[in-house]
């Protein structure tokens, strides 16, 4: 039963990296960029929607579309102010910007709303009465688990008929093909950019908000190492590839639950890492990344 | 006959000049009393960011591969130097050569690090050492968080928990897991900091300036037509890494020996962007530039804390640090400086 049980936690605990690795993924397959300020903006979208039903006293719905409206916006903005100018630099000099704009988010965070960590109240009931029992008294799922695992399906089943059958993620796909070609076939490269990049951080709003309430503790820090975690899912599954961040952030879910539960508690971060790095020897584009050849 | 210096060892007896003068001109003015003592406090982690980043450029720079786990050869180093020195405290009395001695067994490790990550890794193309540094970086930060080591009459003992770690009642605990190494005793000085950044430089400038340097620039502009020249893609590589990671791990050494506790998560991810950020601002390639950007950034944010900025001194880090980006990267702004200096010609990114 413990096995289950764990294998519950880390499924639900995977379904939220998976909807972070997305917002990773899909801007590195367009920008080319490691965008390194997504896990501050998860630690932006869940400051709001606590604020929202915390000081404003909204229901926990409406804070997270205003969560959801304001990262959207943010990345747009950021998008705009820090990346855009950069799009012809090289990729070490977006990296860095990406970084300042990672310190700015987590510093702002800090003077806007203290240091302090705060107890982030779940949008869904957590304590034990609130559990849905599958086997009385010995296996159980949280409404966090089950919500953030249905928040991953229905992204992914979105973002799936998204990118295949609109106009706008034809354009996606295009650019992250070829920019240069798409762009001659009359695609804006740049709104297409920007577009993602709101994708991506409405998707960090939701998560930021399910992170927070399956593990409540809320800092200007909070976003940063599951930002890393997720960043490794996303290379996990193939960076670049939707389905890739799916499957790599449910996976790193599962495996650091289960190394948490039998390996030992400190050494989960070790554990993930190390099968990261024997993954990639192994399949150096990812689980599902498609390999490239060099042409010369 | 006389032979003409040529630019590029020209340029390196810069380098030493620079760094032998800031160290002569900081001890006439630690000799007169001038320097404060935070001030005086900053210059050995000062020294070792340096060698950080020297050694770090030699990776992103010169070699051209992006690594985002420098800090955890740090880590390697400073731990293992920590162990070094306090294993030999009896053997060898005399503080500065056990200070070498650790620092030595720093670069050995920081070595034996950048091995086991290079060889499987260097293979690879791609942004994957960025990738897998990372996951090192945060490896090596996990392990000494649970690691305890310490050393009694019977010999050395390692245990991963607490539990399993049995020491005799006249041990000595040198690393105890989470809490990190504590009573260290602080051999680092200002001397050791100047003459390790001047055994780096040493290192770095004769590798850059050799024939192994000009293939690893060659493997970093093209690696295809460098490989069809004849260049051994693996080995040219490896060697440029580990020698960063050796300089990383005795930069370590030197850290851990200069406080009294050392704890395995000040070695993290952002330690690692710290030290590129400098490389990055400094210039990439550019020896001269890495130290001076370090020495700066180093100390400017700390000495903004005297100024009643405490609250908004990361802030204003992180606003100028992307305005820099911008800047420098902007192409009106190029062309502005272009126009009113004139390139210097054949000016090498070299320095």
């Amino acid at each position: 039963m413990s096995f289950l049980n764990n294998a519950i936690t880390g499924v639900s605990l995977g379904s939220i990296y998976a909807i972070i690795a997305l917002g990773y993924t899909m801007v590195y397959g367009i920008a080319k960029m490691l965008n390194f300020a997504h896990g501050d903006v998860i630690m932006v979208g869940a400051y709001v929607c606590f604020l929202a039903m915390g000081s404003l006293g909204l229901p926990p719905l409406a804070g997270v579309l205003l969560a959801v409206v304001v990262c959207t916006a943010l990345g747009i903005a950021i998008e705009r102010l820090a990346y855009k100018p950069l799009r012809s630099a090289p990729s070490l000099a977006v990296l860095i910007t990406a970084i300042g704009v990672s310190y700015l988010l987590q510093n702002s965070a800090q003077l806007l709303w203290g240091a302090d960590t705060k107890t982030f109240t779940p949008i869904v009931g957590t304590d034990q009465e609130s559990r849905l029992w599958l086997v009385p008294g010995q296996l159980s799922i949280s409404y966090v688990a089950i919500l953030s695992v249905v928040c991953c399906v229905v992204v992914m089943i979105a973002l799936a008929l998204f990118t295949g059958r609109t106009k706008m993620g034809k354009a996606m796909r295009a650019c992250s093909e070829d920019k240069g070609a798409a762009q001659l076939m009359g695609i804006d490269v740049n709104t297409t950019i920007s577009v993602t990049f709101a994708i991506g951080s409405a998707l960090a709003a939701i998560a930021g908000v399910l992170m927070c309430s399956a593990y409540p503790v809320l800092s200007p820090t909070t976003g940063s190492l599951p930002g890393i975690r997720a960043f490794t899912a996303a290379v996990f599954g193939g960076i670049g590839s939707i389905p890739g961040a799916l499957l790599g952030g449910i996976l790193l879910g599962v495996i650091e639950t289960f190394a948490k539960a039998y390996i030992s508690t400190d050494l989960s971060d070790a554990v993930v890492f190390a099968v990261l790095i024997i993954v990639l020897l192994v399949r150096p584009a990812g689980l599902m990344g498609k390999y490239v050849p060099e042409k010369v | 006959m006389k032979k003409k210096l040529n630019k590029n060892s020209l340029n390196g007896f810069l380098n030493y000049g620079i760094v032998i003068a800031a160290f002569a001109a900081l001890q006439v003015l630690i000799g007169m009393g001038r320097l404060s003592n935070t001030l005086q406090s900053l210059l050995v982690p000062a020294c070792c960011y340096i060698v950080m980043a020297v050694s770090l450029n030699l990776t992103v720079g010169i070699l051209g591969e992006l690594s985002l786990g420098h800090a955890g050869f740090m880590s390697l180093g400073a731990f293992s130097g920590i162990t070094a020195s306090i294993l030999l405290q009896s053997a060898i009395p005399m503080a500065p050569l056990r200070l070498a001695v650790s620092m030595v067994v720093g670069a050995a490790f920081g070595a034996l690090g950048g091995v086991i990550v290079g060889v499987p890794v260097l293979r690879l193309q791609g942004d994957y050492l960025a990738i897998v540094t990372l996951a090192f970086g945060q490896i090596i930060q996990n392990i000494i968080m649970v690691l305890y080591v310490g050393v009694d009459s019977r010999g050395i003992h390692f245990a991963a928990s607490s539990k399993r770690f049995d020491l005799a009642p006249d041990g000595t605990a040198i690393i105890k897991g989470p809490m990190g190494a504590v009573g260290v005793q602080k051999l680092a000085s200002f001397t050791a900091g100047f003459v390790l950044i001047l055994i780096t430089l040493l290192v770095v400038q004769n590798l850059v300036n050799s024939r192994s340097g000009r293939a690893i620039m060659a493997l970093r502009d093209n690696r295809i037509a460098a490989e069809s020249v004849g260049i051994n893609v693996t080995k040219y590589k490896l060697m440029a890494f580990v020698t960063s990671a050796a300089l990383a791990g005795a930069a370590g050494a030197l850290w851990g020996l200069n406080y009294s506790s050392t704890v395995a998560s000040k070695f993290n991810f952002n330690t690692s962007i710290l030290v590129l950020v400098f490389v990055v601002l400094g210039g990439l390639g550019s020896i001269r530039g890495s130290i001076i950007a370090a020495a700066l950034l180093y100390v400017l944010p700390e000495l903004l804390r005297g100024l009643g900025l405490d609250d908004y001194r990361m802030l204003i880090y992180a606003i100028v640090l992307i305005l820099v980006m911008l800047a420098t990267n902007n192409d009106k702004l190029k062309a502005l400086v272009g126009r009113v200096i004139p390139k210097r010609k054949g000016a090498v990114n070299n320095g």
